[in-house]
C-alpha cells in the first residue's frame, strides 16, 4: 500500500459486483491519499467502537447483527460504490498499524475485528458463505449420508437442546476436529464423537471466525515488529503522528495508574464501602468482614479494585492480614496470602502491575462453590439481588427498573440505575468499570474545595 | 515396646526382624519419606512418562524435552521451590532423594529450560512460555459439601466417596468417546479427591482457550450460595448429558445417594430439594404430603425412596401445564451427582498439579492410580499409607499377587522393592494400563512424523 500525498487516488482492482468479505490477507497494491488514510481509519474505528459499546451492554446476537449492518452502512460507504471494498481493506490495514503496538491494543482490536467479521459473515448470503468457506483453509469435511444416518439421533438431540429446527435429510454437516471450534464445544452446541465435532451449516461461522482470529493475531505480531523496526522511524513526519493520535481516540481509562495513591486509608474503607462501592465490591467486602476469608477469585477482584481506589500496598497488606488472621492466623497469612497481594502490586514474580477488572471481565467470570466474586446482577438469584439492593438503600420503584434490566441481561445498565438511585443523580456515561463507579461516586459525595487564584 | 525390645532396637527402625512386631507408628515424618524416596517411589517410571518417548534412541527424539519440564518441590519447612528442572533420570532421582520434598508438583514443558528463563524476554514475543502440558482435571469432594450430609470439609467416608467414582465414570467416558483421547490416568489425590491426566499428544498441545472450551463442555453446575438453582436445563439435554444421566447418574442417585445421604428424611433436607422446583403449587403440594407423612410409620429406609417417587409423579403429572418443570427431575439429579470440576486447574497450561505416587502429608496416603473401569473398587480408607508400606518392607512379606506361585529365595532378591508391598499392585497397573500403551503410541507418532519429514525433504529435492 503506497501512501501518497494529496493526489487523486487510483485503483487497479477489478470491479467487484459480488460483495464478499475480504480476507485481509495482504496489504492491497493501492495508492491512498493521506487524508483518506486518516478518514477511512476513523470511520472504521467508529464501527469498532460501536461494537465495543454494544458488547459491553450485553446485547444479544440478533441485536448485534442489526447493529453491525447499520453501523457499516452509516460509516463505511464510499461516495463511489465501487470503492467500498477498497475503503474496507484500507481502513483495516491502517488500523492494524494503529493497534499493533501494545498487548492491550492488540487484544481490543482483535476482539472487535473478530466480532465485526462474525456478524458480517452472518449477514451474507448462503452463496457468499459457501464461497468464503472455500477461501479459508479449513480442516473440515462434509459428512457422508451414512455418517449422517448413524449420527442422526444425536444431531437431533443437539438441535432440540437449542430449540433449533431438526436437521433435514439433505442437511449439510461438517466434521471438524473439536479443537477448531472451541466456542461450539464450550456451549455444548455440537455433537462430538471421537474427537470430531459435527458442525451444522449455520454454525460454520464459528469455524470461519476462529480461523480469522488466528490469522489476524499472527499478523498483528508481525505488523508490530515491522512498525518498531522500520515503519515508525521511516514515517516519523507523515504517518506516525497520525497513527499515534488514532489510538488515543478510544480506550477509556483503565485505572491501572491511580494518581491519588494513598488517599484512601484503611479506616475509611467501611464507610466508603457503604457509600461508594458498586454492589459487586460491596458484597465481597461484606463477605470478607463476615467470614474473614475470601477465595482466590474474590481476593483478586476486590484486591485489584482496592488498589485502583488508591489503597497503598502496605495498607492493603495490613487490611487483609487483619481480616484473615481471624480465620487462618497471622503466620499463615504471611506465608500463604501476603505474596499474592504483593504480586498484585507488581512487587513479585514477573512484576506486572495488574489492572483492576472491568465490568466486562467481571460479568464473564464463573464463580463456583464458595465464591463471592462475579457480577451480582448476573450471578445472584433475583431474590438475593433484591435483598442486596435493599441493603444498599435502593427504593422499590428503582428496584423494579433494575430487576427489569437484569431480566433482559443488561447487567451494566442495572448497575448504572443502582448508582443513580443511590446517589440521586444521573450517570449518563453508564458504568463500565467498578473503579469508575467509585470515582464517580466519590466526586459526587466529596465536598469540593475550590481554590480560586 | 517392652524394655527388652527397646534395648535391642536402635534408632534405625529397619533393623527389626520379621518376627517382632513392626514398630512403625502411623503418621508422616521426614524419615519415613526418606525411605520411601529411597526404596519405593518409582523414579524411573515418572521419568519415562515425562519423557514421552524422547529417550534419545530414535533420530526424531528431542533431547531437550525432559529438561524443559517444570517440577516444583514443597520442602518440609513449607519452603516452595518452583521451576526445578532436570536433564536426566538420575538428576531427577538424586534431587528428590536429597531434598525429600513433602510434595512434588508437575508443571508444563516450557519453550526453554526453566532454569534459564530469566535470560528470555517475558513480554512481547513471550519466548519463555509453556508449549506442552497434559490436559488435567481436579475433582475435590469439598466442592460437594452442600449435597453431602455425612461429612464436610476434608473428611471422606464410604457414603460420600461414590460421588467421586461417579465423576470418574462420567468424565472418563466423555474423554474417550467424545474427545477421542486414549491415554488417561486417574489418580487418587491422597485425601479427598481425584486428579485426571490426559496425556495424548493432541491433549498436551491444546491451547488455553481449547482447554477452557473442554472445561466448559463439562460444566453443568453454575453458581454458589447466592443463586438458588445451580443446575438449569432450559431445553432438552445434549447427547453427552443424556448418556451421563441414563448410564450413570440416575441409577446412582435413585439407588445409592438417596438412601446413603437420607436426602428426604428431614424437613431441612427436603426443603433444599423443594427449593430447586420453580413452581409453588408443586412444592406446596409435596410439602403438605410430607409434613403429614411424619405421622405414618414408614421405616427410615423407605422414606427417601418413597418421597422421591412422589416428587417425580407430581412433576410428571403437571407436565403439560408448566414449561419450566419439564426437566426438573434431571436438574435435581444432576445437582446432586454430576461432577464438579475445578475450572481454573484445567484452563491454564501453567497450572501445577501434584505428581502421582506422592504421599499426602496430612493423611500419609499414597496418591495411587485408579482404574476407571474398576473405580468402585477404590476405598479411600484402605489406600496404602506410608507407614504401612514401610512395615511391609520391613517384614519382607511378599504381597505379590502372583497366582499360585511360590517364591524361592533367589528369586526373592531379584524382585523390586515395591513388589514386596501393596504399592506393587499400583505400579504394575500404572505400567501396563497407562505407561506402556502411552510410550508405544509416542514412538509410533514419532516414527510417522519422522517418515513424513523425510518424505518432504525428498519431495522438495526433486525437480
Amino acid at each position: 500500500m503506497e501512501i501518497v500525498r494529496s493526489q487523486r487516488s487510483r485503483t487497479n482492482t477489478p470491479n467487484d459486483s459480488v460483495s464478499t468479505l475480504p480476507l485481509y490477507r495482504y496489504a492491497p497494491q493501492l495508492e491512498v491519499r493521506l487524508e483518506d488514510f486518516e478518514v477511512f481509519a476513523m470511520d472504521r474505528l467508529r464501527v469498532l467502537k460501536g461494537i465495543s459499546d454494544a458488547l459491553a451492554r450485553g446485547k444479544r446476537p440478533e441485536e448485534m447483527e442489526n447493529l453491525v449492518r447499520d453501523l457499516w452502512k452509516a460509516n463505511m460507504r464510499h461516495p463511489e460504490a465501487s470503492e467500498d471494498v477498497n475503503k474496507d481493506i484500507i481502513s483495516h490495514f491502517v488500523l492494524r498499524l494503529v493497534y499493533c503496538r501494545t498487548e492491550d491494543l492488540r487484544k481490543w482490536f482483535l476482539s472487535m475485528e473478530t466480532a465485526l467479521y462474525r456478524y458480517r459473515f452472518l449477514l451474507g448470503s448462503s452463496e457468499a458463505k459457501r464461497a468464503l468457506m472455500e477461501e479459508f483453509d479449513l480442516p473440515c469435511k462434509a459428512i457422508s449420508r451414512t455418517e449422517f444416518e448413524n449420527a442422526k439421533e444425536k444431531l437431533e438431540q443437539v438441535a432440540r437442546s437449542f430449540d433449533q429446527p431438526l436437521p433435514t435429510a439433505d442437511a449439510i454437516f461438517y466434521k471438524v476436529p473439536f479443537e477448531e471450534v472451541p466456542e461450539l464445544v464450550a456451549g455444548r452446541r455440537v455433537y462430538i464423537h471421537k474427537g470430531h465435532a459435527y458442525v451444522a451449516m449455520h454454525q460454520v461461522v464459528s469455524l470461519v471466525v476462529t480461523q480469522f482470529r488466528s490469522n489476524l493475531s499472527k499478523a498483528l505480531i508481525l505488523t508490530n515488529r515491522k512498525w518498531t523496526s522500520t515503519i515508525r522511524e521511516q514515517e516519523k513526519d507523515r504517518l506516525t503522528p497520525i497513527v499515534e493520535a488514532l489510538s488515543m481516540s478510544y480506550l477509556g481509562p483503565d485505572y491501572s495508574q491511580t494518581k491519588e495513591f494513598g488517599e484512601i486509608s484503611i479506616k475509611d474503607l467501611d464507610q466508603l464501602a457503604r457509600s461508594s462501592f458498586p454492589l459487586c465490591m460491596r458484597h465481597l467486602f461484606d463477605k470478607l468482614r463476615e467470614d474473614h476469608h475470601l477465595k482466590h477469585g474474590g481476593r483478586m477482584q476486590l484486591g485489584l479494585f482496592l488498589k485502583g481506589v488508591g489503597l497503598r500496598m502496605e495498607d492493603a497488606l495490613a487490611f487483609w492480614k487483619a481480616e484473615f488472621s481471624h480465620k487462618v492466623g497471622a503466620e499463615r497469612f504471611d506465608k500463604e496470602y501476603a505474596y499474592s497481594i504483593r504480586h498484585n502490586y507488581g512487587k513479585e514474580g514477573k512484576r506486572t502491575d495488574y489492572t483492576p477488572y472491568s465490568c466486562q471481565k467481571i460479568i464473564s467470570s464463573t464463580p463456583g462453590v464458595g465464591d463471592h466474586h462475579g457480577c451480582p446482577y448476573r450471578h445472584f438469584s433475583e431474590e438475593n439481588l433484591r435483598a442486596a439492593l435493599g441493603r444498599m438503600g435502593v427504593g422499590s420503584r428503582a428496584m423494579e427498573d433494575v430487576v427489569d434490566k437484569v431480566r433482559n441481561r443488561h447487567y451494566q445498565l442495572a448497575c448504572t440505575l443502582t448508582f443513580e438511585a443511590v446517589h440521586s443523580s444521573s450517570c449518563d456515561a453508564g458504568i463500565n468499570h467498578p473503579n469508575q463507579y467509585f470515582s464517580d461516586s466519590h466526586k459526587i459525595l466529596q465536598p469540593k474545595v475550590e481554590i480560586v487564584i | 515396646m517392652t524394655k527388652e525390645e527397646s534395648k535391642n532396637g536402635s534408632d534405625d527402625m529397619l533393623i527389626d526382624g520379621p518376627k517382632q512386631g513392626n514398630v512403625i507408628p502411623d503418621g508422616f515424618n521426614p524419615n519415613y519419606l526418606k525411605v520411601y524416596y529411597g526404596r519405593l517411589f518409582p523414579h524411573a517410571d515418572i521419568f519415562k512418562w515425562m519423557s514421552y518417548g524422547n529417550d534419545g534412541r530414535h533420530p526424531a527424539c528431542d533431547k531437550s524435552y525432559f529438561g524443559r519440564r517444570e517440577f516444583s518441590f514443597t520442602l518440609d519447612n513449607d519452603i516452595y521451590l518452583r521451576f526445578q528442572s532436570f536433564n536426566s533420570e538420575s538428576e531427577l532421582e538424586n534431587s528428590i532423594k536429597e531434598k525429600c520434598p513433602s510434595k512434588i508438583d508437575i508443571g508444563p514443558v516450557y519453550s526453554v529450560d526453566p532454569a534459564k528463563r530469566h535470560a528470555y524476554a517475558q513480554g512481547g514475543d513471550n519466548v519463555f512460555a509453556p508449549v506442552e502440558r497434559e490436559l488435567i482435571f481436579d475433582i475435590d469432594i469439598t466442592d460437594y459439601d452442600d449435597v453431602r450430609y455425612c461429612c464436610s470439609g476434608a473428611d471422606v467416608c464410604l457414603e460420600c466417596w461414590p460421588l467421586m467414582t461417579v465423576a470418574i465414570k462420567v468424565i472418563d467416558t466423555a474423554l474417550r468417546d467424545d474427545f477421542g483421547f486414549d491415554h488417561i490416568l486417574w489418580v487418587y489425590s491422597g485425601r479427598r479427591g481425584v486428579h485426571c491426566w490426559v496425556c495424548d499428544g493432541k491433549a498436551r498441545r491444546l491451547t488455553n482457550e481449547q482447554r477452557g472450551a473442554i472445561a466448559d463442555y463439562f460444566r453443568v453446575y453454575k453458581g454458589n450460595e447466592n443463586s438458588n438453582k445451580k443446575v438449569s436445563f432450559p431445553g432438552p439435554l445434549h447427547p453427552f448429558l443424556v448418556r451421563s444421566y441414563t448410564e450413570v447418574l440416575r441409577e446412582f442417585f435413585e439407588e445409592k445417594l438417596l438412601l446413603s445421604q437420607n436426602l428426604f428424611s428431614t424437613e431441612e433436607r427436603y426443603e433444599k430439594i423443594l427449593s430447586m422446583i420453580p413452581d409453588e403449587s408443586v412444592t406446596s403440594e409435596l410439602r403438605g404430603k410430607w409434613q403429614e407423612n411424619r405421622r405414618s410409620s414408614n421405616s427410615k429406609e423407605d422414606i427417601n425412596f418413597f418421597r422421591w417417587e412422589q416428587l417425580k409423579n407430581t412433576l410428571q403429572s403437571g407436565k403439560q401445564k408448566v414449561q419450566g418443570l419439564r426437566r426438573c427431575v434431571e436438574e435435581i439429579v444432576f445437582a446432586f451427582t454430576y461432577p464438579r470440576l475445578d475450572m481454573e486447574v484445567s484452563k491454564h497450561r501453567n497450572h501445577l498439579l501434584k505428581a502421582p505416587f506422592c504421599v499426602h502429608p496430612k493423611t500419609g496416603r499414597v496418591c495411587i492410580p485408579i482404574d476407571p473401569k474398576d473405580c468402585e473398587e477404590l476405598d479411600p480408607t484402605t489406600v496404602p499409607t506410608l507407614s504401612e508400606l514401610l512395615r511391609e518392607l520391613n517384614t519382607g512379606d511378599s504381597r505379590m499377587d502372583v497366582d499360585n506361585a511360590t517364591l524361592t529365595l533367589p528369586m526373592f532378591f531379584l524382585v523390586a522393592e515395591w513388589e514386596k508391598t501393596s504399592l506393587g499392585k499400583s505400579i504394575r497397573f500404572f505400567r501396563s494400563s497407562f505407561l506402556q500403551p502411552l510410550l508405544k503410541s509416542c514412538k509410533e507418532e514419532m516414527e510417522s512424523g519422522y517418515k513424513a519429514k523425510i518424505q518432504q525433504t525428498k519431495n522438495s529435492l526433486s525437480w
